[in-house]
């Protein structure tokens, strides 16, 4: 059983913009949202997870994105240093909440940007991590220190896609879906050299964070309106659960975006 | 070149950053040497390298650095230079670091500054408001002025031997001996100034009395005809004989014309007389006193003339420069812009030439002693070609070459 840590919309809003998807004069539907976030909470659970809920804090509306509290492997929680600051507020409750919960919180130096499992993707033995818009490729390392894995560090260029999870999502099957054009060419032949087997997303799939999964040995928790990628993962074998994430796509987010695996990796 | 060094560390082969970043550099007309690297030898190590990063100027390193540490480049920190004020005028302070003519930077502040001009046996000032630093010499120094110190924060690029054209300045240290066929070579050079002529490049002439003395003056002139030659520097006995040639056909008494032709002993002191008389070389042109030979040619053709004198002078003709500081100078001030200097049979006059220049001017030494060859070249050992032979079949063959059309008498 896999053990997920979610947390509660209730204080989520559009209440800043810091990528390219938020908009203030287009804020979220609060009921929607919590609808939406409802459907995954059930779903998840039908799906025989464990799930956790930390306490919302008011004004800190992306706590509900808890794919970016940091990062698990085994015991060890390294808590996010967020590059903007009206993120940086989450980063005390979430290392409050899993020292709490038995985990060794190893903090990174304060000068490295780390958005935590956002860009931080464990493929086969390798640990995949996005740099440029969030995390700074120098926490890649310290990271890798840590926990004694590979490290491959692929440059994201596409603002949209501004997380590793918005753009790559690994698969049980040492596969992984991907959006190729949010990486630059190196990042490109670098997931190439190091998974063996790359579903391409289309454009417009992408748009909908259709990278953006929970993926659960055989079933795939993932936003609507990717029917290619969906018949896709049908052929391979899996089994896809296609929500409506429409509220949380408008701050940037979708499933996994709203899910961190507690932990991601055994140690 | 400035440059920068930076360190990557982590999976950056794994993650094809090292090949990013050395191509980035590349792309951005930067260059690299890779001073180390360390590759991990399990899956889960990391690697390591260094690179030395360098690039035309110094906006474009910060530039292209600044670029790179979004890849995770660290810049290595490298020391400040040491500075000691000036204790009196003309004074250097101890431990002063004496320049070399390679170009030179220095490290201040974090930032490298180029050392200008690239003189050697200077010291280097700097100045802090401008970030300026100058090869200065003793009499350019006053009392207080910052001078580097010991050899921290100082970085001397050697001029690379030139990978992108083949030229006769190619063999490092090249002299060609007296009993060595020359013919080639003068070709060669004759291309080459050719070349330098088309390029608007700036060539110099060095010339000892040898020249008016042999009777290669004739081939001087054709040179200086042919607009080969923008300046001259010699002393005050080049001029001399030339005129009393030019005015009396003898050079210290001596006919170049008549085998064994003596006399006249006294005509180089009646010709320095007329053209003190007449107020200097250039007046004594224009007055159609002076007619002929190099002076007049150099005259005719708008070539630079510096003249310098020595201890043995006699007159001096109007227009040397007596005082040496003075003519040290206005040597190093001609010498800036030149591109070639042929130092032609005059031992000193070459060696206080060659000592003042760029190492990027290509240098050519003619001298019929084989050790003033070897000296006056030393400064110069990638851009330096020796001919020990006489000056004057050196000058008519070379004059000869110039005069034929391009590409004439090339060995097919």
């Amino acid at each position: 059983m896999r053990e997920l840590l979610l947390c509660p919309p209730d204080h989520y809003g559009i209440e800043y913009e810091i990528n390219p998807w938020m908009s203030r004069e287009r804020g979220a539907e609060v009921a929607v949202a919590q609808q939406q976030w409802k459907g995954l909470h059930e779903t998840l659970l039908k799906l025989d997870c464990k799930i956790e809920l930390i306490a919302p804090q008011p004004k800190l509306p992306d706590m509900v994105f808890t794919a970016n509290a940091g990062l698990t492997v085994g015991k060890k929680f390294i808590p996010s240093n967020f590059r903007h600051k009206e993120r940086a507020g989450e980063a005390p409750h979430f290392a409050k909440w899993m020292a709490e919960h038995g985990y060794e919180v190893h903090w990174l130096s304060s000068n490295l940007f780390f958005e935590g499992e956002g860009d931080a993707l464990f493929g086969g033995d390798a640990l995949f991590c996005g740099y440029k818009f969030r995390s700074d490729i120098q926490s890649h390392r310290a990271v890798g220190e840590m926990f004694g894995c590979l490290v491959i560090s692929v440059e994201l260029v596409d603002p949209r896609f501004y997380h590793l999870d918005t753009c790559f999502c690994p698969l049980p099957d040492g596969g992984a879906v991907w959006f190729p054009a949010a990486f630059d060419e190196y990042g490109q032949r670098a997931i190439r050299e190091h998974v063996r087997d790359l579903i391409d997303v289309l454009p417009e799939e992408a748009a909908h964070f259709s990278c953006n999964a929970v993926v659960l040995d055989r079933d795939i928790v993932l936003p609507e309106g990717a029917p290619t990628l969906v018949a896709t993962l049908k052929e391979r074998g899996y089994r896809c659960h296609e929500l409506p994430m429409t509220e949380f796509l408008k701050a940037g987010g979708a499933c996994k975006c709203l899910t961190m695996f507690m932990p991601q990796r055994e140690a | 070149m400035f440059s920068e060094t930076i360190e990557l560390r982590g999976h950056i082969i794994d993650s094809l950053i090292l090949p990013k970043v050395l191509d980035q550099i590349l792309t951005r007309g930067a260059n690299f040497k890779i001073t180390e690297i360390k590759i991990g030898k399990k899956r889960a190590d990391q690697s390591f390298a260094r690179i030395e990063v360098s690039a035309q100027t110094s906006e474009e390193l910060d530039e292209l650095v600044l670029r790179l540490r979004q890849h995770g480049a660290e810049t290595v920190e490298r020391a400040n230079v040491q500075l000691a004020k000036a204790p009196d005028d003309g004074v250097f302070p101890h431990d002063f670091y004496v320049t070399t003519n390679q170009q030179t930077f220095v490290r201040f502040d974090g930032k490298e500054i180029e050392v200008r001009p690239a003189m050697m046996d200077s010291a280097i000032a700097l100045d802090r408001q401008k970030r300026a630093a100058h090869a200065v010499k003793f009499f350019d120094v006053s009392k207080g002025d910052e001078i580097v110190v010991g050899h921290q924060g100082i970085r001397v690029v050697p001029v690379q031997r030139s990978t992108s054209r083949t030229d006769v300045f190619q063999f490092i240290n090249t002299t060609v001996d007296a009993d060595e066929p020359k013919s080639a070579v003068i070709r060669e050079l004759g291309q080459e100034l050719r070349r330098a002529r088309e390029a608007k490049g700036k060539i110099a002439i060095v010339g000892g009395p040898a020249i008016v003395r042999t009777g290669a003056g004739e081939h001087l002139e054709r040179l200086i005809e042919m607009q080969y030659i923008n300046r001259l520097f010699a002393g005050n006995a080049f001029a001399a004989y030339d005129v009393e040639r030019a005015l009396f056909g003898t050079s210290l008494g001596k006919n170049p014309d008549h085998a064994f032709a003596g006399g006249g002993h006294e005509n180089h002191m009646r010709a320095i007389n007329i053209i003190r008389e007449c107020g200097g070389i250039a007046a004594a042109v224009q007055k159609k006193i002076l007619t002929r030979g190099i002076m007049h040619a150099c005259v005719k053709h708008k070539v630079d003339i510096v003249l310098t004198g020595s201890i043995r002078d006699e007159g001096p003709i109007p227009g040397v420069t007596t005082d040496v500081v003075e003519a040290q100078k206005i040597m190093r001030e001609k010498l800036a812009d030149v591109t070639h200097v042929l130092l032609l049979g005059t031992v000193q006059h070459s060696m206080a030439v060659a000592s003042m220049l760029a190492p990027t001017v290509k240098t050519v030494c003619v001298d019929i002693d084989s050790a003033a060859v070897e000296r006056a070249v030393e400064h110069q050992p990638l851009q330096s070609i020796g001919l020990v032979t006489d000056v004057e079949p050196f000058l008519r063959e070379l004059a000869d070459c110039l005069a034929k059309p391009k590409n004439a008498g090339r060995e097919k």
